[in-house]
């Protein structure tokens, strides 16, 4: 039983962080149709940051959590100005194009500023995990699973509740019905790439102390973020969020139960197994667009 | 008409300067992981090949002319291992290769060998594989699986309390299977009990599953095996879970960034390394193990990177002597005079004996293992 309550915590946790990737592709990839290779590569970005203003600066981790996010939306939103408003999103082939460029030349700025060997990132807590009925956390575990949910929630009002959410949806419904009602369409496309972007660098920046910093930790993390939008239907905040709780906890439980060697083969089976039955995505009410 | 000729003196003029160019030096290729999952050791032997060649160049090269090291990085990956081979023989047509950090790539790297005819020092690769398939063109220094189990085996009754039964967590590729395999072997004919076996895959950073698999088995030990990210990942993440079983890691990597950053306090692991500086005056040549390390501080390399940089140091030095013994730098020669090689190395005394098929055997070097333990970045001979 401890084994298995141990699984779900662990399992949760990693749930967590996917869900902000997941969450921070779905605005991008989801709602705008942009492919957006390089997300993996803004999440190795806030965790440079983190490593940059912690291990080199001395900075606060805290405040650096916050700067990471700053710099992923000033980052994201400079890319959606700066290289896809000129092609108005129009031609897919063409954004596929900027944003595979885009990855690549993110990867290697960061092995040329930082080299090829992984950076560890200290982290502020305390090293020794905290014991619930046999059960093992570490504090920083438990940080980056209360810091998530708190981003998790905070986004889902954004979205849905606020103006902002509100112009944000009904631009990507109908793009000319929302500038006839007076949204600024072309911001809206930068702010919405800026916060995707901004999401996937502060999940970066959080998991740095837990794991370590490499200039190719953005291939996975892209590889998975795309398998949990996929997961949870396209533009689909709550499917995001939901997808990558259950993407994880499906890594773990048959990771433990099945076998380690195809910890991630059962994931993207399971993802596969739902492309049949349901190709919309689990959570997606409507049919898929383009 | 005066063009062809004008040509034809502008192309035979650049061929005489690159030929020129290229008798001037003794060209050595590497291939070494410097990006990707185990760049840290790659980055660490390149650094003491750079380190060998700049001490031997300094005492005048060899047959009177410098070595020249040409670096391509593999990336971590068996695929680029391959190409990278290909770059170094046919465009640089170096005569001699060292490389490729690691089992798989070495393992992918060997039939270039032998279609071109090249030998390559293997500086790191412990599958049983490298040496047993019939490449007579590959000599390998560091040793295999096997016989850090056997030179582990010796030392287990150092272990308090001693080693019941063991359990494996294994980076998912031909080094991490094979050392499981090997390690299995060796310890079940010591009467230990051998529990589970988890894998890991290579690029993963998660390994809270594997841990947590592995927490209630009822085993006193696991036998780790993986690069320097993935074992700092493994000893930390073991330590926050709570896993109480003893930690050994096999490989000779080590978990560098725990010195600076140790995990929770009081958390031992124990380390199969080739090369201990922390003991480095216990070592069978410890004057040239000083140089080393001397010239390796003087560049300001981290101090832990000194357990595999010696790896390419040793390698280079092995070639070097090869280069010497064959009285010129062609692959065919160079291959014939490594089997002569008797050299003394940081690891140790560094000598060639067959393995293999007969009529195409490898070459196979018995290095020597440290066992060393690491508590709250403090480091210790076992």
């Amino acid at each position: 039983m401890d084994q298995f309550l141990q699984h779900l915590v662990n399992g949760t946790v990693l749930g967590a962080t996917y869900a902000l990737l997941g969450i921070g592709l779905t605005l991008i990839f989801g709602i705008m149709k942009v492919v957006n290779f390089a997300h993996g590569e803004l999440y190795a970005f806030g965790a440079y940051v983190a490593y940059a203003l912690v291990s080199l600066l001395q900075m606060d981790y805290f405040v650096a959590l916050i700067l990471a996010a700053g710099l992923g939306l000033l980052l994201g939103a400079s890319i959606e100005f700066l290289l896809l408003r000129r092609c108005r999103l129009e031609n897919i082939d063409e954004v596929m194009l900027i944003m595979i460029g885009v990855m690549i030349i993110m990867q290697n700025a960061e092995l040329l500023a930082w080299g090829g060997v992984a950076k560890v990132v200290p982290t502020p807590f305390p090293q020794e995990s905290i014991i619930i009925g046999g059960i093992y956390l570490s504090p920083t575990r438990l940080f980056v699973l209360g810091a998530a949910i708190v981003l998790l929630l905070a986004f889902y009002l954004v979205i849905e509740r606020s103006r902002l959410g509100l112009a944000m949806r009904a631009t990507f419904q109908d793009e000319d019905a929302a500038r006839i009602v007076g949204v600024n369409v072309g911001r809206i496309y930068t702010l919405t790439f800026g916060l995707g972007s901004s999401l996937a660098a502060i999940t970066g920046a959080l998991l740095a102390p837990v794991f370590v910093v490499t200039p190719t930790m953005g291939d996975l993390a892209s590889l998975k973020a795309f398998a949990i939008v996929i997961l949870g239907g396209l533009g689909n905040i709550r499917g995001a969020a939901l997808g990558g709780f259950a993407l994880a906890l499906i890594e773990e439980f048959g990771a433990a139960y099945i076998s380690t060697a195809y910890r991630d083969a059962i994931g993207f089976l399971v993802i596969l197994a739902v492309m049949i039955a349901r190709p919309q995505g689990l959570f997606a009410a409507r049919e898929r667009v383009g | 008409m005066l063009i062809k000729p004008l040509y034809a003196m502008l192309l035979g003029g650049a061929l005489l300067a690159s030929q020129a160019q290229a008798d001037d030096t003794i060209r050595i290729g590497v291939s070494q992981p410097l990006t990707g999952s185990v760049a840290a050791s790659g980055t660490y032997v390149t650094n003491g090949a750079r380190l060998a060649v700049e001490h031997i160049n300094g005492k005048g090269g060899v047959l009177g002319k410098p070595l020249e090291l040409i670096i391509e990085d593999n990336k971590s990956n068996p695929r680029e291992a391959v190409n990278t081979a290909e770059k170094l023989i046919l465009r640089d047509k170096v005569p001699v290769m060292m490389g490729a950090w690691g089992s798989t790539f070495t393992l992918a790297t060997m039939p270039k060998l032998e279609e071109y005819g090249v030998p390559m020092v293997v500086e790191t690769a412990s599958s049983s594989k490298v040496t047993t398939s019939g490449n007579p063109w590959v000599f390998r220094i560091s040793p295999t699986s096997m016989m850090e189990a056997q030179a582990f085996a010796k030392q287990l009754s150092s272990f308090a309390p001693a080693i019941k039964k063991v359990d494996f967590l294994s980076v998912n590729n031909d080094w991490g299977l094979g050392a499981a395999g090997a390690f299995k072997e060796v310890l079940e004919s010591k009467g230990i009990e051998v529990g589970r076996s988890e894998i890991i895959a290579p690029d993963a950073t998660d390994l809270s599953a594997q841990l947590a698999a592995l927490k209630n088995s009822g085993s006193d030990t696991i036998i780790v095996t993986s690069g320097v990210e993935q074992l700092t990942l493994a000893i930390r993440q073991a330590a926050e879970q709570g896993i109480k079983q003893r930690l050994v890691t096999t490989g000779g990597s080590f978990p560098e960034p725990l010195v600076k950053n140790p995990g929770p306090k009081g958390y031992v692991s124990t380390h199969l390394l080739f090369f201990s500086p922390w003991t480095a005056d216990q070592s069978i040549h410890p004057d040239i193990a000083r140089t080393y390390m001397d010239a390796w501080e003087a560049k300001g390399y981290p101090f832990p990177g000194l357990t595999e940089g010696f790896r390419g140091y040793d390698a280079i030095l092995t070639i070097a002597e090869a280069i010497r013994v064959a009285g010129k730098a062609e692959p065919e020669a160079i291959r014939d005079a490594l089997w002569k090689v008797k050299l003394a190395g940081v690891n140790g005394d560094i000598a060639f004996h067959k393995e293999g098929p007969e009529g195409r055997e490898s070459g196979q070097n018995t290095p020597n293992i440290y066992i060393i333990q690491l508590q709250d970045g403090e480091v210790s001979a076992l």
